[in-house]
């Protein structure tokens, strides 16, 4: 990375651009070990499976361990001990208790932040200063909100007698891989339940790490079980056993429309956060510059690996030269490379499949007839890179415009009435996020009513709080993360024992 | 790596604008979101200088700074050591770069001229009913012309808030435009005070109104408030320059005034103008950072790059 | 021959206004009996100026504490549980000496207080505010915001638990407080002060006076910037006062509902709101 930012140095006519130096986290703090095992009953044991498969640092390409994969006599044991752990020790457990086992979570997951950020950088590829910025502490926020409600959930539903449901299996994707075990462990622990994790197969290595925090919070062998595997088998061993009450996934909608087919008819409670192509859409009286940010952070943020994205920019036609200007001037701004350097911004993508993807989709977007842009940005050579792309002449029926890219590339529209703004918008199957950028507060409340999205950010986007329920309407999945809300997927409220 | 054109004092563009066009200038800039705003600034605060680029803008920071000192009690004497600091920050480090300029009352303008001649360190006066900005007309574009007919360099004067914040933009522009008149010839900033504005939104909009009316610079702050300059508010000042810089094709400069004491600050400042105007701006002729104490955090940052021990202030001399 | 006896160090019981430890400004002191007779300590006996700096401080303090976001006052809060389970073992012996019965109890209850009430900060809003589907095209919600000064006379009995109970509520939506601690027992409110300078509580968000209740009392209740008093540890015979001088400033008097301070409908959110205004605000919606 350094070579590529020292574009020129300090020159003797002192005249020269300036070139940041590269300011790469160091990653001594990270302890990596050669081989992970699972993590069932409160151990770490070898997999029955006798299976290892490799991880690596997407942007070097690098091995970094060799992890146990979990077969299916494994995914039995580890369903068990969430089992036997539920009924002898964490269901019956004071809720104020149960409350203190996450506060201590939370408090280790400050105190090692910058070990679990530095090891999500190098497993993900994402840049240091998102996984510093809002991977970790937003994890830790988790676990603290829900800590807070373990003893207070009869507020949360007047009238009912909330009782946990049992073993949850969790499954989490690979582009926030510790923030999505927070969000789904911390709601699942709070209220009674317990867990067996399967985090993403090319991502488990802060699943592991948190594992080991779990163990040294002395939370009951059991409780939380971390079993990595390949989705097609693992996921659907673990999500077919029929000790597994509750299943929370996080994916991607083909996926999860697999998932709810593997187990309709079995009465197993499921929430699912899928795919997204959100729409962010400016009118003209908008604050331009921050709208320049948010849109930015809209796509680029996690190099767009993010289900709610905002993928698809609407621009109001009156505005759309000088947005477009700036949007251009912005990107050739952002700082792509090194994940681990300080000042990187967009990071590397998560692995070669993923890549291809991107790739493909790309393509076929020059092949529709779209206009694209990017930066003249250089690349290191090893490792999965894209560059920050725009496209313009885009039109709804372009694939660019309707398929989940889960990467850095933007589809510019234009529309030029809120109503159109509100059509083009919600001419898609999925609904997880969109974006409004206006001055006017009644027409942000206006387009919100309209926005057939889960969420909506208005002067903002991909902004998360624990405190803030999270999730999609039509095919980005049902169900909701954070919040009160985010409680209620893990509960029995009417006593029917689902 | 093109040659950066220095800002011809009140150069092309500034006709293009009238007292007439000063309501629809302010009523068109595009608005502010505080929050964006300041989570932008926040995060480009953040960015991580080391070594040779640190170094670079510490060395930057030093032929940018407008070394000032503007107290009542302010003597020849003061104004005599200042100006030797001024030229040799570091009196045994030859390597260590004149400032750009000093910055003071009207009144010790000669004593500065007289130490400076030949060094070029330039000298700024402020002028123009400094700091409130509130005197007769006639009385501070009187000030203005006395001090460039002094020889000074630079004249900083403040925008008439009490205009712009009661809307009378006109009024206010054309109190400008007679300033950039009675200025010229020379390098006019215009201190915003944005302190004094009380929200972004008018500081950009005060930024497009000093730019129009002829400003060589805008200018933060006067130094006199508890508020000086932020990273939200010289971001939005940098936006509001860089765009007009694109629809007129007149660079404006920034300074930066106000409660900056410490490197740290200085590089921030100069990670925000990097980001926003980009490298053409990181030159004294469009960049400048009015300050006193800085200078020494900076030459003991140096030191500590240098040679890899923290500094204590008790070597480098106070003047 | 063995060595000779260590003489141990006494702690001076001071008050705490403004994150500092001042005496009384009246060069006051009472005299701090255990249950059985014991001299234990001389404990400041606070005077009405001393009321009026601790009224201060808190005023000064609200702004910044209000203004920190809920997730910030909640982590805060549970670092006060954190301090005080690592001091333990001295408010066991203070409420010993106090007379409680089971100490260890005590302590318990109230560390678990602070940790629940903690956890209270980032979700108030959400169960006791809302949105109101007003029958017109805007958008209607109440939150609930602190009132801004709230003074606290602590119960005379229970001088720790029956403290926590009222201050931790008091403070989780952003108010600062004025704590009046128990007269016949002051120590644990003193080692609380303690244990609030040590965490992250911003100086002058809590104020504790040690003193004489009777002679406190009508300073705090006629205080014109103070916004509410919990006048739970307020003697029944005062009441008629206390209330005739809250009608200056309309100031909200709150007390502790009858229960067993251990049991669990001694601890609510509604303590919360009790010491909140509640805000609704209109905004239109059109394109």
């Amino acid at each position: 990375m350094s070579e590529i930012e020292r574009r020129e140095d300090r020159t003797p006519g002192r005249r020269g651009p300036w070139a940041y130096s590269s300011a790469p986290e160091g990653r001594e703090i990270v302890r990596l070990q050669d081989r992970y095992d699972l993590f069932v009953g409160g151990r770490f044991i070898e997999p029955k499976s006798g299976r290892y498969f490799e991880t690596i640092n997407p942007a070097t390409e690098e091995t970094l361990a060799q992890v146990a994969e979990a077969g299916e006599e494994d995914v039995d044991l580890a369903v068990r001990a969430a089992r036997e752990a539920w009924e002898e020790r964490w269901r019956d457990l004071p809720g104020k208790e149960r409350a203190k086992y996450l506060y201590r979570i939370a408090r280790a997951l400050q105190e090692r932040s910058r070990e679990f950020a530095v090891l999500e950088t190098m497993n993900n590829g994402k840049p240091i200063k998102e996984s510093r910025d809002v991977d970790v502490p937003l994890a830790a926020a988790h676990f603290f909100y829900y800590a807070g409600w373990a003893d207070k959930i009869e507020y949360a539903f007047p009238g009912r007698t909330p009782r946990p449901l049992g073993v949850a299996a969790q499954i989490t994707p690979w582009n926030f891989p510790l923030l999505m075990c927070a969000w789904k462990l911390a709601p699942a622990l709070a209220t009674g339940n317990t867990a067996v994790l399967k985090p993403a197969s090319t991502t488990p290595l802060t699943a592991f790490l948190l594992a080991e925090v779990i163990e040294q919070a002395e939370l009951p062998p059991g409780v939380v079980n971390v079993i990595p595997g390949p989705g097609g088998r693992t996921g659907e061993w673990l999500a077919r056993h029929p000790d597994v009450a509750k299943i929370a996934f996080t994916g991607s909608t083909e996926i999860g429309k697999i998932l709810r087919r593997s187990v309709a008819g079995t009465g197993k409670r499921l929430t699912l956060e899928l795919g997204g192509k959100a729409a962010n859409i400016v009118f003209e009286d908008a604050p331009l510059d921050q709208a320049i940010e948010g849109i930015v952070n809209g796509i680029f943020f996690n190099q767009g690996e993010v289900c709610c994205a905002g993928s698809r920019l609407f621009v109001q036609e009156s505005v759309f030269e000088v947005v477009l200007d700036k949007l251009k001037a912005r990107l050739d701004t952002l700082r792509v490379g090194d994940p681990l350097d300080k000042n990187t911004d967009v990071g590397a993508i998560n692995s070669r499949d993923q890549l291809e993807k991107i790739t493909e989709l790309v393509q076929s977007g020059i092949e529709e007839g779209a206009e694209i842009y990017q930066p003249d940005c250089p690349l290191p050579e090893r490792g999965f890179w894209f560059r920050p792309t725009l496209f313009t002449n885009v039109s709804q029926s372009h694939r660019i415009a309707r398929e989940e890219i889960f990467g850095p590339v933007l589809s510019i529209l234009t529309f030029r009435t809120p109503e159109e703004a509100v059509e083009k918008a919600n001419n898609t199957p999925y609904g997880l996020s969109a974006g409004i950028w206006t001055e006017k507060g009644s027409r942000i409340l206006w387009m919100a009513e309209r926005m057939k999205a889960g969420v909506v950010w208005a002067n903002t986007f991909n902004r998360f709080d624990p405190s803030s329920p999270f999730g999609g309407y039509k095919e980005s999945g049902f169900g909701r993360e954070g919040g009160r809300h985010g409680l209620e997927p893990y509960l029995d409220l009417d006593g029917s024992g689902r | 790596m093109s040659q950066t054109a220095e800002i011809q004092p009140g150069g092309v563009g500034t006709q293009a604008f009238g007292p007439r066009d000063a309501a629809r200038l302010v009523a068109r800039t595009t608005a502010v979101d505080a929050v964006g705003l300041e989570e932008r600034a926040a995060s480009l605060g953040k960015r991580s200088i080391k070594r040779e680029s640190k170094l670079w803008a510490l060395d930057l920071a030093i032929r940018c700074t407008d070394l000032t000192t503007l107290e009542g009690a302010d003597t020849a004497g003061k104004v005599v050591a200042m100006c030797a600091k001024a030229v040799r920050p570091n009196p045994i480090d030859p390597s260590i770069p004149s400032v750009a300029a000093v910055c003071l009352y009207p009144e010790l303008v000669p004593v500065a001229l007289g130490q400076l001649k030949g060094t070029g360190v330039r000298v700024a006066s402020v002028a123009g009913g400094f700091p409130s900005g509130l005197g007769p007309l006639d009385a501070r574009l009187r000030e203005v012309r006395e001090v460039v007919e002094m020889g000074a360099h630079e004249v900083d004067i403040v925008l008439n808030r009490s205009l712009f914040l009661a809307g009378r933009y006109a009024q206010a522009f054309e109190e400008l435009r007679a300033a950039r008149e009675a200025a010229e010839g020379v390098h006019l900033k215009v201190i915003l005070e944005v302190g004094e504005l009380g929200s972004y939104d008018r500081v950009r909009q005060a930024s497009v109104l000093a730019m129009a009316a002829g400003a060589d610079f805008i200018k933060t702050s006067t130094g006199k408030l508890s508020t000086g300059a932020t990273l939200p508010s010289a971001l939005c000042m940098m936006e509001a320059a860089r765009d007009f810089s694109r629809e007129t094709g007149r660079p404006v400069g920034i300074k930066v005034a106000g409660g900056i004491r410490r490197s740290k600050q200085a590089v921030q400042y100069l990670v925000l103008l990097y980001e926003t105007l980009g490298p053409e701006w990181m030159t004294p002729e469009r960049f400048r950072i009015g300050a006193s104490s800085l200078l020494n955090d900076v030459l003991m940052q140096i030191d500590k790059e240098r040679t890899g021990r923290y500094q204590g202030p008790d070597y480098f001399t106070i003047d | 021959m063995s060595a000779p006896e260590r003489v141990p160090v006494k702690r001076t019981a001071k008050l705490f206004i403004g994150g500092e430890f001042p005496r009384s400004e009246s060069g006051r002191a009472y005299e701090v009996l255990s249950h059985d007779g014991r001299l234990l300590a001389w404990a400041a006996r606070a005077s009405r100026k001393d009321l009026r700096d601790a009224v201060r401080a808190a005023r000064d303090a609200q702004p910044g504490w209000a203004g920190r976001t809920p997730y910030n006052r909640g982590q805060i809060l549970y670092r006060v549980a954190e301090l005080m389970e690592g001091r333990r073992a001295q408010f066991e012996a203070e409420l010993a000496d106090a007379g409680a019965p089971d100490p260890r109890r005590g302590v318990d209850a109230a560390i678990d207080r602070w940790v629940w009430y903690a956890g209270w900060c980032d979700k108030v809003h959400q169960v006791l505010g809302g949105t109101n589907p007003v029958a017109a095209p805007y958008f209607n919600f109440t939150i609930p915001e602190p009132t801004g000064v709230v003074g606290i006379v602590a119960p005379p009995d229970q001088a720790l638990l029956g403290l926590v109970s009222r201050l931790a509520p008091a403070i989780v939506s952003g108010n600062t407080a004025v704590v009046i601690a128990s007269e016949p027992s002051p120590l644990p409110a003193v080692s609380l002060a303690e244990v609030l300078a040590t965490s992250d509580v911003p100086g002058g968000v809590v104020n504790v006076l040690t003193g004489f209740t009777r002679e406190l009392v009508p300073w705090l209740a006629g205080h014109m910037d103070v916004n509410a008093v919990d006048v739970t540890g307020v003697p029944d015979d005062l009441m008629p006062e206390v209330e005739a001088l809250a009608a200056e400033n309309m100031k909200r008097l709150h007390r502790a509902p009858d229960v067993d301070p251990f049991s669990p409908q001694a601890q609510s959110p509604y303590e919360i709101t009790a010491l909140c205004e509640m805000k609704t605000v209109w905004h239109p919606i059109g394109a």
